[in-house]
């Protein structure tokens, strides 16, 4: 056995590499952004007065969170042509990425609402704040800093997760990869360093929240 | 969809629970491992742990069944795809698992650990017959959802070339061209694993919540 490690290929595909790390935060940053607006409107519709609303929250939430992320990804690929919208891989991935992560932030943002008690609900109420102000104010914002921790670890979860959408060709890095893999038979070297590189992701991930969460939801609330 | 493709899906149903069934029980072992070292008290060894948690918890699954996969046969173990896959999955089971019961053993209140010190009991004693009990205990729901996760995660297998249900799938639905059949089905079967699951560790957490009010 005399294998010799030769990182040639990778230093030589470094900048597409880079450029697929880009596209990997892309990817995750568009599925945050989605999953915090299914996140927050399935909360809201699950405590809807309609019985059917509320039941079909729940059973999306139970759906997407017991069955694998690639059987997700694959099934929206090819329902989404079906239901007469044509998308390219990568913003396919990045609706699956947030269908996937806003049942997992229902859930988490739905711990956080119901620590808030109901007599700062009525308390904001007769000050004569507006409805919509009492839930952004006092339900959502303290509601969203309980649970921020959860919600960080979730989202690099889903950043990882990324990864799997390299099933459906979408432009990131673990497709880049695969392309140099492919080309060069540097099988170990490639992910090897990509491994790292997502190491670094998702470091850059998590200085992230910590930034939003010293800046956004740290006492004493600016 | 046929007889013969439904039960061609039930095979690599089969390879899923098995893959699992193996992740999770050698993963048990190397997380208990993991969670011991963590805890030990030794500098050197905690570090060595939380580096080991870090690496697993910060890179894709994905990722490490490559590297894993690929590493092997790089270091001269020519193994199967069914091998590699396994190993893959308990490095990473470990890892979860080694930090769900590190908490779960911090959690245990520190007079338990001094009362079995003061009784005379030695290490192995105190983890084997007061700490990790009770440890067990409050890990449970946090076990169960990992285990959850671990499921799901076989699928991932399928990218590496393994054929169990994710695969199975993709396969059936390249022979038939009903893609939204096969993963349809695909999905209930995996759902029909996880959602006991899911709902036995929910009932677990509710009854722990309520114990220790």
């Amino acid at each position: 056995m005399n294998y010799v490690l030769d990182f040639t290929p990778v230093f030589d595909g470094l900048p597409d590499l880079l450029a697929g790390c880009l596209g990997t935060l892309l990817l995750a940053l568009g599925g945050m952004a989605i999953a915090i607006i299914i996140g927050i409107g399935g909360v809201i519709l699950r405590d809807s007065r309609r019985k059917p609303i509320r039941w079909a929250v729940k059973g999306f939430v139970e759906l997407i969170r017991n069955t694998p992320f690639l059987v997700q990804i694959y099934f929206i690929y090819f329902a989404l042509p079906l239901a007469g919208l044509r998308l390219d891989p990568t913003p396919t991935a990045i609706l699956a990425l947030g269908i996937n992560g806003g049942a997992y932030a229902i859930e988490i943002i739905r711990g956080g609402v119901q620590s808030i008690s109901r007599g700062q609900v009525e308390a904001g109420l007769a000050l004569g704040l507006h409805k919509g102000l009492v839930f952004r104010l006092i339900v959502l914002k303290p509601a969203l800093r309980a649970v921020f921790p959860s919600l960080a670890s979730q989202f690099i979860l889903l950043t990882l997760t990324t990864s799997v959408a390299s099933a459906i060709s979408a432009y990131e890095l673990t497709s880049v990869a695969q392309r140099i893999e492919s080309e060069s038979f540097r099988s170990f070297e490639v992910f090897g360093v990509i491994t790292l590189l997502y190491l670094g992701i998702s470091w850059l991930m998590m200085s992230f929240f910590s930034t939003i969460s010293t800046r956004y939801f740290s006492y004493p609330v600016k | 969809m046929g007889l013969g493709e439904f039960l061609f899906l039930l095979t690599g149903l089969k390879w899923t629970v098995a893959l699992s069934a193996i992740g999770f029980v050698c993963g048990s072992v190397g997380g208990l491992a993991i969670a011991l070292l963590r805890t030990s008290g030794m500098r050197g060894l905690e570090r060595l742990a939380a580096g080991y948690i870090a690496l697993f918890q910060g890179t894709p699954l994905l990722m490490q069944l490559f590297v894993v996969y690929y590493g092997l046969a790089l270091v001269g173990l020519h193994l199967s795809a069914w091998v590699a896959v396994s190993i893959g999955f308990t490095l990473h089971a470990s890892a979860y698992l080694g930090e769900i019961w590190r908490g779960s053993i911090e959690a245990v209140p520190r007079g338990q650990t001094e009362a079995a010190s003061a009784l005379n009991l030695k290490y192995a004693s105190r983890m084997k017959d007061v700490v990790l009990p009770q440890a067990i205990r409050i890990s449970l729901p946090a076990t169960i959802g990992f285990l959850v996760q671990l499921i799901k995660g076989t699928s991932l297998a399928s990218i590496v070339g393994f054929t169990e249900l994710a695969r199975a799938g993709n396969i059936v639905s390249n022979q038939i061209f009903q893609p939204l059949l096969v993963f349809g089905i695909v999905g209930i079967l995996y759902f029909l694993m996880c959602w006991p699951l899911s709902l036995y560790g929910s009932h677990l957490e509710n009854r722990l919540a309520v114990a220790s009010r």
